[in-house]
């Protein structure tokens, strides 16, 4: 980055700061005039200008004392609870209201009233205060470089390389410490993002009402969602289950489904894909019926669920994994197993 | 002063308390020798100047709020049974976190006003460094000595956003626990080491039962912490540094023009706390920020639709969507491109605006101190790619809400998805060009009102019946700050053959500086301002013009 390459005449004079303009040179109609004389403001020559600045400064800060009791006594009074409907804001709740605005005229009036009086009132006159270069004196430079110099040769590091080097790797050593230490923050991944509560013979659960369900019970064109069962929201670990084993179940008709294994792994044109979108994993919720198509909130992944799921639009990177189902002997649905591959978003050992 | 320091000594008992007690402090603090370098320092006025106390200001609030928060609120995902005073919400299960702040909202008095004055003055916050970032990059107050300083702000604007996604994922509500979800999933995106990043981050499976306490800590400590240290040190070395200031009459690069610390600005700028904190009052008091109980618990099966983050991380969210999903398998691994280019774009990114003083510095060679600021026409290069810059971000943020664009605008989301797309390359470098373009027709305009006058609004007919305007020349004062701004020449690479005539390896470094030294400063790139012999000629020939 050095620039000892670039001619210093290449660089333009500096502003207004080297040649410190003269005012007597008349012959540059761009010369520095220097600082505009000051002008008085109307307070500054009439007393009874003045004097009215000085009241409505007073105003408005007495306003702030009202308001700091205005809030204060909303606290107390109005019961926290109590909801007002307040055009254009609607049903809004009174008491975050009261304190809101006393509380905010309080604080502005106190800011109004100081802005005012220093506008009004303390001096406006412009000063020019002197800046001085940031960095050091050759002077102090070479001392500083000196004294380093000094303080380093009386150290004797760079005599003894041996203290040097060893002292260089005790203290690149000791923060693995701190490294090894944050090793029980969690697991290592393993293989869970590949598994989920489903196995053979798991029944496919209603998540709205909790029962197992027939395939008489889905229609064509609805959507259902459903869980293992087994599981319940009241469970220890309920959420991680869910967030890997959320299904959704629609109903084709059999001749509608495009894709052959989706075919072969649904029951009745009854196919089960997981809810979570391969994207980053947010539930998918929305479902079309008359494309097939499901739709992703988050970020607009579509997904022919005619179609192995695959994608349609959006930025999600692949197809929905699919469960195998069929139904038990006592004719309820059930998983034939887990699913093949790792469901929700994409990873490096997915593969 | 004078009259004060010509004064005897008073007796202690005589002297005012105020004295005294300063007196003591100065015993033991050296109170003295830092007030007469700071009390009257001098402090120059601009409108713009307000951004950075702005942010200053919400950062007080938030910390003052956020303390209040932490009285409150359980950092812990148990899963417990709601019994408060929302009926809509009894007997559902949700995580302590999400019913402590059900509780801050419902129960506690006043508790509704400060989550949402800490929500508010989050967006205010970020917002306010944001727009100030701007005002800095624009005006060329980035220069030296203030490169590190700029570092400092930019530092505070990204772990800004940080702070804010991890305080708002704290209720562990629907909406941000969508957000955390899509944090991990862009995390489990990262090639060789995602997976492992995600365990360790959340404590085992997403979501498992840690997140929230340790996110609290990150939140609360860890990243405000730090972000104090850098507030402070960046005043430091703004009071160190002195404040920048427009060229004008009587202001050099050798002083600062203004009004002294105490009383005046002290006053505005105490006052400023003020009306800050009072607007973001008001706000929370009016508008609803963040009602989490209208978005119930979080469920990793459940999602709200329209979920958006908090505007600040609406460009993460721009980029993620207009991602095409690509995804490369091969060897038995998976490289997520969909997911990981947009975090890759989004450091880099930000990246390119954090490094970009020393970019300039390089290309100009200039290593002088520089505290006149720029007028933005006057840098047309540096002022267009800095449009470039928000354009693009801008686009991703209109990106990272596409389906409600897509719904308010009766556009389909395709649409929308593909005009963002283009839309990335395309509008920076539309915008570059005419950016580059008003900057020029200002600096020629400016030209014309140095040589020419101003245009009085006076029509006068001539003798021969022609109509003109007349022009009233501009004060000298008006004159000076005209043509005050420096303008550089372009680089030359040099002579290839050095004195001796042996021919010298032109560095590819020294080729690129001096085509992009061209780009900034070429004839292209800037109107050459009056001359003194220009002005001269004209307006000693003919007067009326
Ligand atoms: C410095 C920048 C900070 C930012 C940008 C920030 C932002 C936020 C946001 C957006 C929320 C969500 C509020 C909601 O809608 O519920 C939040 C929550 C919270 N913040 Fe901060 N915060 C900051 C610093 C702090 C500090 C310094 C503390 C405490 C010392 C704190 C304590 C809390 C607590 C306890 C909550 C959870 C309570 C709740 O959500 O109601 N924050 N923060
Ligand atoms: S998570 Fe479904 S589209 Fe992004």
């Amino acid at each position: 980055m050095s620039s000892q390459d670039i001619p210093e005449e290449n660089l333009p004079a500096e502003q207004g700061g080297t040649h410190v303009p003269k005012p007597a040179d008349e012959k540059n109609p761009f010369a520095d005039p220097g600082l505009p004389p000051h002008e008085h403001r109307i307070q500054d020559i009439d007393e009874r200008a003045a004097k009215r600045s000085e009241r409505t400064v007073a105003l408005l800060f007495t306003v702030s004392m009202l308001a700091t009791i205005g809030f204060i006594a909303s606290f107390v009074a109005i019961p926290h609870d109590k909801s007002i409907y307040v055009w254009p804001l609607g049903h809004i709740n009174a008491m975050n209201l009261a304190l809101g605005l006393t509380l905010g005229v309080a604080l502005f009036t106190i800011g109004a009233g100081a802005v005012h009086w220093a506008r009004t009132l303390m001096s406006d006159e412009e000063v020019a205060d002197e800046r001085h270069p940031i960095e050091a004196s050759p002077e102090v430079r070479a001392k500083v470089h000196a004294d380093f110099k000094q303080g380093a040769k009386e150290s004797v590091i760079g005599r003894r390389k041996l203290i040097r080097n060893t002292m260089l790797g005790a203290l690149t050593l000791v923060p693995l410490s701190g490294v090894v230490l944050l090793r029980d923050l969690g697991p290592l991944p393993g293989t869970k993002l590949r598994h989920t509560l489903w196995s053979k013979g798991k029944l496919l659960v209603n998540m709205n009402t909790n029962e197992p369900m027939r395939p008489s019970d889905i229609a064509v064109g609805s959507l259902t969602f459903a869980k293992p069962e087994g599981l319940e929201e009241h469970d220890h670990g309920f959420q991680n289950e869910i967030a890997k084993a959320a299904l959704m179940i629609i109903r084709l008709e059999p001749e509608a489904i495009k894709d052959k294994r989706e075919l072969e792994w649904s029951h009745e044109g009854i196919v089960a894909y997981s809810k979570i979108c391969t994207h980053v994993g947010c539930p998918i919720s929305l479902y079309e019926q008359q494309t097939h198509h499901a739709l992703c909130p988050c970020h607009q992944s579509t997904f022919d669920l005619a179609d192995g799921a695959r994608v349609i639009f959006g930025p999600a990177g692949h197809a929905l994994p699919q469960l195998r189902i069929g139904v038990n002997d006592e004719g309820y649905l059930e998983a034939l197993s887990d699913f093949e591959e790792p469901v929700g978003p994409a990873f490096w050992e997915r593969g | 002063m004078s009259t004060a320091a010509n004064e005897a000594p008073r007796s202690r008992g005589k002297a005012p308390a105020g004295e005294r007690v300063a007196d003591w402090a100065d015993g033991r603090l050296g109170i003295y020798s830092l007030a007469k370098a700071n009390m009257r320092k001098i402090f120059p006025d601009h409108w713009s100047f307000m951004l950075g106390e702005i942010c200053l200001y919400s950062f007080i609030i938030i910390i003052l709020t956020g303390v209040y928060l932490t009285l409150f609120f359980h950092p812990s995902m148990n899963e417990v049974e709601y019994h408060g005073s929302y009926i809509p919400m009894q007997g559902q299960l949700m995580s302590e976190a999400y019913k402590s702040t059900l509780d801050i909202s419902f129960d506690v008095r006043g508790g509704l006003l400060i989550r949402q004055i800490h929500h508010w003055a989050a967006i205010i916050f970020l917002a306010g460094m944001f727009v100030h970032m701007m005002r800095v990059f624009f005006t060329g107050a980035f220069r030296k000595p203030r490169e590190i300083n700029w570092l400092f702000g930019f530092l505070l604007f990204v772990l800004g956003m940080f702070t804010g996604f991890t305080g708002y994922s704290l209720p562990d509500d629907l909406l941000s626990g969508t957000g955390v979800r899509f944090t991990q999933g862009a995390i489990l995106s990262v090639p060789i080491v995602g997976t492992y990043i995600s365990m360790f981050l959340f404590g085992g499976e997403f979501p498992g039962t840690d997140f929230v306490a340790r996110f609290y800590s990150i939140h609360i400590l860890l990243l405000p912490g730090i972000m104090l240290g850098l507030v402070v040190g960046h005043l430091i070395l703004v009071f160190y540094h002195k404040h920048t200031q427009f060229a004008g009459p009587g202001k050099t690069n050798k002083n600062v023009v203004g009004m002294p610390l105490l009383p005046v600005y002290m006053a505005k700028a105490g006052g400023f706390f003020f009306l800050v904190f009072g607007v973001i009052a008001a706000i929370a008091g009016i508008a609803s920020v963040n009602p989490i109980w209208s978005i119930g618990p979080y469920r990793p099966d459940q999602v709200s639709t329209g979920a958006q983050p908090d505007w600040y991380m609406g460009f993460a969210e721009g980029l993620v969507r207009a991602m095409p999903g690509w995804e490369i398998n091969f060897w038995g691994h998976t490289l997520v491109l969909g997911v990981f280019v947009p975090l890759v774009i989004f450091g880099l990114f930000l990246a390119i605006i954090a490094l970009y003083p020393f970019i300039e510095s390089w290309v100009t060679g200039d290593k002088r101190e520089h505290h006149i600021l720029d007028r933005p026409r006057n840098a047309p290069t540096r002022t267009a790619f800095g449009v470039a810059w928000v354009t693009a971000y801008m686009i991703m943020l209109i990106g990272g809400g596409n389906d409600i664009v897509a719904t308010h605008f009766h556009l389909s989301i395709n649409a929308v998805t593909w005009f963002v797309r283009i839309g990335f390359f395309v509008g920076p470098v539309i915008a570059f060009v005419i950016t580059k373009r008003i900057c020029l027709g200002l600096q020629r305009r400016d030209k014309e009102k140095v040589l020419h006058g101003r245009e009085s609004g006076i029509i006068k007919r001539l003798p021969h019946g022609e109509f003109i305007e007349v022009h009233e020349p501009l004060s000298q004062e008006q004159l000076h700050t005209l043509t005050a701004h420096e303008q550089y020449k372009p680089v030359e690479i040099g002579p290839t053959v050095d004195e001796n005539g042996v021919e010298r390896k032109v560095k590819r470094t020294e080729k690129l500086r001096a085509k992009l030294s061209k780009s900034y400063y070429g004839e292209e790139s800037q109107i050459p301002k009056p001359t003194v012999e220009e002005y001269k000629e004209i307006t000693s020939g003919h007067g009326h013009h």
